[in-house]
């Protein structure tokens, strides 16, 4: 069971759309986060500290809003071998077809840009079609 | 400035996926499960992200520095091929497999524990395997 949560949804998104702004308007960046992790280590030493800052940020993020309420419930339903081949895929994937649900999710669909909306409109669908399999048809099957 | 900003936004980015309830597996798996008991919160999520999003980038492609001086890193790209449909088809299987994207397992990292540790480090197996492909010229 998952509550509908509208409004707290929008303003988390809002709150993210801010954040791409800060990072384009300021820094003149995408802020797409698997491109920004993936390339900690290999982008080139003028770009890399920005991209350890902004994790540094992603990171203590939860610790800041834990001060002032407890942090909402996480629920991870799925078994090891399970989360290391969701993990590989997610990694690999997000690499490969330059972008995640921020990269071309946000900021792509923000640009209108019709490459970014092919790619969110694919793992959208697929990953819809891949819980329907999972919950609905090789459970219930 | 640059490092302050930066830290500034991740901190942001990190806020609203908590607040918008992205970091909760459970709860980004309800939303791709349209045929069962559907919470469609996280579509306001995008609606949120892109209604400030689209002015960012309307205002920012018009100029060719940003507020700091630094140049634009506007993706020139409009290529639609097959590594970007195949990638976005494998993401979206992984996506959908454990209910995690890049942005809210990494901002999981100092809280969640031994499932995000394991789901993080699989996923930096994964970039790196493909930073690999590209230098062996597998792709």
């Amino acid at each position: 069971m998952s509550t509908f949560t509208p409004l707290q949804s929008l303003i988390g998104g809002l709150l993210i759309g801010f954040s791409t702004l800060l990072l384009i308007r300021w820094l003149g960046q995408i802020a797409g986060i698997s491109g920004i992790v993936g390339q900690l280590w290999s982008a080139a030493a003028s770009d890399r500290a920005w991209r350890f800052a902004f994790v540094a940020g992603l990171l203590v993020a939860p610790l800041l809003y834990a001060l002032f309420t407890p942090l909402p419930a996480m629920q991870i339903a799925t078994s090891t071998p399970w989360l290391i081949a969701s993990g590989l895929l997610v990694g690999f994937g997000t690499r490969l077809g330059s972008g995640c649900t921020s990269g071309h999710g946000v900021c792509g669909l923000s640009r209108l840009s019709l490459r970014s909306l092919v790619a969110t409109l694919t793992f959208m669908l697929t990953a819809m079609l891949v819980v329907w399999l999972v919950r609905h048809v090789l459970v219930a099957g | 400035m640059v490092m302050l900003i930066a830290l500034f936004a991740g901190v942001i980015f990190g806020l609203g996926l908590i607040v918008g309830g992205m970091t909760n597996p459970a709860k980004v798996l309800a939303f791709l499960d349209i045929s069962g008991d559907w919470d469609p919160s996280l579509a306001f999520v995008m609606l949120g992200a892109i209604a400030i999003g689209f002015f960012a980038f309307k205002t920012a492609a018009k100029q060719s520095r940003s507020l700091l001086g630094l140049p634009m890193q506007l993706p020139a790209s409009h290529l639609i091929d097959r590594k970007l449909v195949i990638g976005a088809l494998l993401f979206g299987v992984g996506w959908g497999l454990a209910g995690f994207c890049p942005g809210p397992a990494v901002a999981s990292i100092l809280v969640g524990g031994a499932a995000v540790w394991i789901f993080v480090a699989s996923m930096l197996a994964g970039m790196a395997l493909h930073t690999l492909a590209v230098r062996r010229g597998w792709l």
